[in-house]
């Protein structure tokens, strides 16, 4: 399979194996979409649309009226708002609405069942509170808040224990002293593969055992560990679960986990320290590489941010006034910083900090993707002049040549999205691209008269 | 059209009852406080609850005020609170600051907290730390079953899929073995159970166990569900990987379903009204529909449209007392299917749009050639393309998954390029994301032979041979190789097809993904099913990593009626997809099965990625 030829691909691809269907075009099956469609709308003024009783009605939320999600963002909304007609609103049940489903009509209720059973209190009799035997009933243990189980016994083997704490009853863990009745219990729990209970014991475990006891243990028992690890995750005891990367040498784990928290920092310049103490963290040489460029782009956005501010609240740079800025370019993508950079800093010389081309050599952000983004921001400042410089390459002997490192359906979209003009493209000599850009543009109109004009010419020198 | 089911095919059972059980449960939770509460609901809790009760029942157990539960302080005035969350860490947290600063005021309320589908000792523990312990009634509400539709039911808990297969955290198993002890209690044993997948062994090992000590209640039961099958999300992520072009994939990939409705903008309404619909096999539209490849969407709902004309145009001849009858008894039914008609046209169309715009064509193309194994480098380009042009984050890091699975990892070189291409593209923070990816063996490097890693190897010298064997074996859960290429020839995934694939008159499960792939999760369904064990497909088990992790127990059970030998309750462990569902609904129509679905939430691929994402959007 991997050594199909070309020929084969294109067989296979142009076989009607896949022809039944395209997303491409508006071929017959949108059209014949659109035809249903007009049929049905030309129905409507039979249909009319007063009555709702069969789909449901909808707030402006989009919530169905009366639902449990709806009546929320009402609580929410208003502190004074009108009563009454909410009131009136919310007497509209969402089942009324979901027709489909089932009326609540059950006509016994399994909780008049509970109700007659006398709620365990504090008066609970031993026997009762020992007495195992869950309730026959579908819900089993319904009658009893599971909370308000005691544990009288001391005596629970490790295996009941752990059985007990599955059912979620409160049990004792104190009698388990012994480092081996502590690893007995753990291996027990472990191996009845309930994942709450396993943390249950870990937490017991955590609070009894020195970490470096703890940690030893654990280094052998990965299920635990695995348990711990995420505990502490959860629980935010980042100390302690660094701790235990640490001794488990788990370096690469061990610098990330700390990377993470750079997310918890708001403020840029605080962001911006916290980064540079990454730097030195023994990630992998290539994730190394990413830290640093992260934190130098986090830098360079500080100082570009805080200038372009200044130049835009200045209202002295024509860019600024034309094209307000929509977001601070402070934590964005290093692409999305570069089209920032091609959009309003475009000219500008090597050295600046703000400079495309600086960006591209601090980054090393290869050809291919430098074009692309560059294509994009000057498309859409409608520069037309550096659209074509950016093609244009000379050669050794100086004679001037286009060139487009990326391919030409994606500048003819990128183009034909911006309104490019059509000489755009002849002055590419590219008379596939031209191809392209008449296939996107409206049938009949002047622009595919002027493609067409331009392609019949014989003064260009196509160069394809 | 929409396949008819065989006439002998068995009935399904029926499993509204576990929405009565769900609210009749709440209910008895909320009378446990008596008197009027303001009842605080976590996001994700709302739109299950949404399915089974509603604000009248609420009230009428003298539930004053909702409040969703966010980060912000709370303005209720009543003197008793009552919340209902997930049991996660961060809703403790929330209400720890709540009750503190009711203490600090000197405010005495009444404060109750009930845990979906079950509390956790870790919260427990932290309302312990924060001084709360006591101070709140902790109560649980075990519902962890809901019936999406006539064959679905849902857990309705996406972060199965993390906690398990990114963190290995097992704290959902005993939910899961709760919730089949459940279905036990109500519908009868299973006489033939099969499972693949470390968590499905588990599981299943849990909830035998939970049998066992609650010894006799399936006893002398009939069984109405005849086979159950356990199957774990990483035994197959390519499908799950994978554009939806069947319809309710194609919906839920383009306006996510949640909890079984989905919300139609005004783009679909063709008003200015948003719509919340309902999707289920009640929408006689969308259940004819949903099923089919989408290029056959379009001559189903212009035929229906047709009828409809006809229909409506019948009423032209009429006199006075056949108009009558006419407005009486059709009219309604005509009404309600003109508009269901025209919200799925919407639909439609809307999706046209927006795959037509994003060049759907193109990534179909990619992703088959990535299926089928060929043309691997311009398979690498279309990504990286992707990527350079800051296309969607999740859909380049979909790619990116779907190439290193099929090829058994990317080659070093590809991996690091397309890394530093992705975060330059969408955020250097992504790094924690492709840590993840890698851990869940999802994204990973071709690593020249099978080397233990520094860490293992370290370990394995600390322990005897026994506990390294269980090491071993805990590590190669994590990271182990895909094997995609020879499994698909294995099970013949890539169906050879001379001539046309009529998507109309599908031959195969391939018909899901236009032909082009069978997916491998319902194959290994149908192959056990069909040879009632797991005999012949060792090597395909070796392959999937889960030699010690397939397993089949059939009970001497010879009271199941042949109609529930035919049913078969599917139980996907970490989500399973629409696509999914409509191939082996297509295959039970052809075997004369019916297939149940028990999924711990529905995903797709977009689900899959932010799941596994450190950036949330």
């Amino acid at each position: 399979m991997m050594n199909r030829t070309k020929g084969d691909e294109e067989e296979y691809w142009n076989s009607s194996k896949f022809k039944a269907f395209t997303f491409d075009d508006e071929d017959d099956e949108l059209s014949q979409l659109k035809e249903s469609k007009r049929a049905v709308n030309s129905l409507r003024d039979f249909v009319d649309d007063d009555d709702d009783d069969d789909l449901e009605r909808v707030s402006w939320s989009g919530e169905p009226v009366g639902s449990i999600s709806w009546s929320i963002k009402e609580t929410a909304g208003n502190s004074s708002s009108s009563h009454e007609g909410r009131e009136q609103l919310k007497s509209r049940n969402s089942f009324s609405s979901y027709a489909q489903l089932p009326k609540p009509t059950s006509t016994y209720s399994l909780s008049s069942f509970f109700r007659g059973r006398t709620r365990p209190g504090s008066f609970q009799s031993l026997s009762d509170a020992l007495s195992d035997t869950p309730a026959k009933s579908y819900a089993p243990e319904l009658g009893r808040p599971k909370g308000e189980y005691r544990d009288y016994s001391n005596d629970w083997s490790p295996s009941d224990t752990v059985r007990r704490l599955r059912k979620g009853k409160v049990c004792s863990l104190e009698r388990f002293r012994s480092l081996q009745d502590k690893l007995q219990l753990l291996e027990e729990a472990v191996s009845m593969h309930d994942g709450n209970v396993i943390t249950a014991v870990l937490i017991f475990l955590k609070r009894t055992l020195s970490k470096e006891i703890l940690f030893r243990e654990l280094e052998v028992r990965q299920v635990a560990l695995r348990h711990l690890i995420h505990f502490l995750k959860e629980i935010g005891d980042q100390k302690l679960l660094l701790d235990l990367f640490r001794f488990l040498d788990r370096t690469e784990e061990l610098a990330l986990s700390h990377y993470r928290e750079h997310l918890n920092i708001q403020d840029p310049d605080k962001r911006k320290e916290f980064l540079k103490t990454c730097i030195g963290l023994p990630f992998s040489a290539e994730d190394s590489a990413h830290i640093q460029d992260h934190y130098t782009l986090l830098e360079r956005q500080i100082i570009i941010e805080a200038n372009d501010r200044h130049l835009e609240s200045a209202g002295q740079t024509e860019i600024f006034r034309k094209h307000p800025r929509k977001a601070s370019i402070l934590n964005m993508p290093l692409v999305t910083t570069l089209f920032y950079s091609c959009f309003y800093h475009y000219t500008e010389a090597e050295g600046t900090f703000s400079s495309p081309v600086n960006l591209k050599k601090t980054f090393k952000i290869p050809d291919k993707q430098y074009v692309l983004t560059a294509l994009a921001a000057r498309a859409k400042l409608r520069a037309w002049n550096d659209v074509d410089a950016l093609f244009t390459t000379k050669n050794w002997l100086g004679y001037t040549k286009k060139r487009a490192p990326i391919g030409f359906h994606r500048v003819v979209e990128i183009l034909h999205k911006n309104n490019a003009p059509v000489q755009t493209c002849r002055d590419l000599k590219d008379r596939q691209q031209l191809l392209a850009y008449r296939s996107k543009v409206d049938k009949g109109s002047a622009e595919e008269e002027k493609i067409d004009a331009l392609l019949s010419s014989s003064q260009i020198r196509w160069k394809n | 059209m929409a396949f008819p089911h065989r006439p002998d095919a068995p009935e399904l059972p029926d499993f509204s009852m576990l929405k009565r059980l769900a609210r009749d449960q709440l209910i008895y939770l909320l009378e446990q406080l008596p008197g009027k509460k303001d009842l605080f609901i976590e996001a994700d809790l709302m739109s299950p609850l949404d399915r089974i009760a509603n604000v009248s029942i609420l009230k009428q157990h003298e539930v004053d005020k909702l409040y969703k539960v966010e980060n912000k302080p709370a303005l209720s005035s009543s003197e008793q609170l009552c919340f209902l969350v997930r049991p996660r860490i961060k809703n403790m947290r929330y209400i720890a600051s709540l009750v503190n600063a009711d203490k600090l005021a000197g405010r005495t309320r009444k404060y109750k907290v009930i845990f979906s589908p079950q509390k956790f000792y870790a919260c427990e523990m932290v309302l312990e730390e924060e001084g709360i312990y006591g101070d709140v009634s902790c109560d649980e509400w075990a519902f962890s079953l809901l019936p999406l539709d006539v064959d679905l039911l849902s857990m309705e808990l996406p972060e199965f899929f993390r906690d398990y297969f990114l963190e290995g955290d097992q704290r959902w198993i005993n939910t899961v073995a709760q919730a089949l002890h459940l279905l036990s209690t109500l519908y009868g044993p299973f006489p033939n159970c099969y499972g693949i997948g470390r968590c499905a062994k588990m599981a299943y090992e849990l909830w035998r166990n939970l049998e066992e000590e609650e010894d006799g209640e399936t006893k002398g039961r009939r069984p109405e569900i005849g086979h159950i099958f356990l199957l774990d999300r990483d035994v197959d992520f390519v499908t799950a990987l994978c554009s939806q072009v069947v319809y309710e994939g194609l919906v839920d990939d383009t306006f996510r379903i949640k909890c079984g409705s989905v919300d139609f903008g005004p783009e679909v309404t063709s008003s200015d009204k948003s719509l919340k619909v309902l999707l289920n096999a009640e929408d006689k539209v969308f259940n004819e529909i949903r099923n089919e490849h989408f290029s056959n969407v379009f001559g189903f709902l212009s035929q229906k449209a047709r009828n409809l004309q006809a229909q409506y145009d019948r009423r032209r001849g009429m006199d006075i007392k056949q108009m009558k009858n006419f407005v009486s008894q059709e009219l309604k039914g005509l009404k309600q299917e003109h508009r269901l008609l025209s919200l799925h046209i919407g639909a439609c169309e809307s999706i046209m749009k927006k795959k037509t715009k994003q060049d759907f064509q193109e990534l179909i193309k990619t992703e088959h050639a990535l299926l089928e194994g060929f043309n691997i480098r311009e398979s690498t380009s279309y990504i990286e393309e992707h990527i350079d042009r800051q296309v969607s984050p999740i859909e380049s890091l979909r790619l990116m998954c779907l190439l290193s699975i099929t090829e058994n990892g990317l080659i070093p070189k590809d991996y690091r390029s397309l890394k530093t291409q992705y975060l330059q593209s969408y955020g250097p923070e992504h790094l924690l994301t492709f840590s993840n990816l890698r851990r869940a063996g999802l994204l990973t490097e071709q690593a020249p032979g099978d080397t233990l890693t520094a860490v293992e190897s370290k370990v394995s010298k600390l322990v005897t041979d026994k506990a390294a064997g269980k090491i071993t074996d805990a590590f190669s859960s994590l990271a182990k190789r895909s094997n995609f290429r020879a499994i698909s020839k294995k099970l013949n995934l890539i169906p050879r097809v001379d001539g046309e694939y009529d998507l109309k008159v599908p031959r195969d499960m391939a018909y899901v993904f236009s032909g082009a792939y069978v997916p491998l999760s319902c194959r290994i369904i149908e192959q056990v099913l069909e040879r009632r064990s797991w005999q012949g497909l060792d090597e395909v088990v070796r392959l999937l990593n889960c030699s010690d992790f397939a397993f089949t127990d059939m009970t001497k059970e010879d009271k199941a009626s042949s109609e529930s030998l035919r049913l078969i309750l599917v139980v996907f462990l970490g989500g399973c997809t629409f696509s999914e569902i409509s191939a082996l609904r297509f295959l039970g129509r052809e075997k004369g099965y019916r297939f149940i679905f028990l999924t711990t939430a529905v995903t797709n691929s977009a689900r899959l990625m932010e799941a596994m994402s450190e950036v949330k959007a």
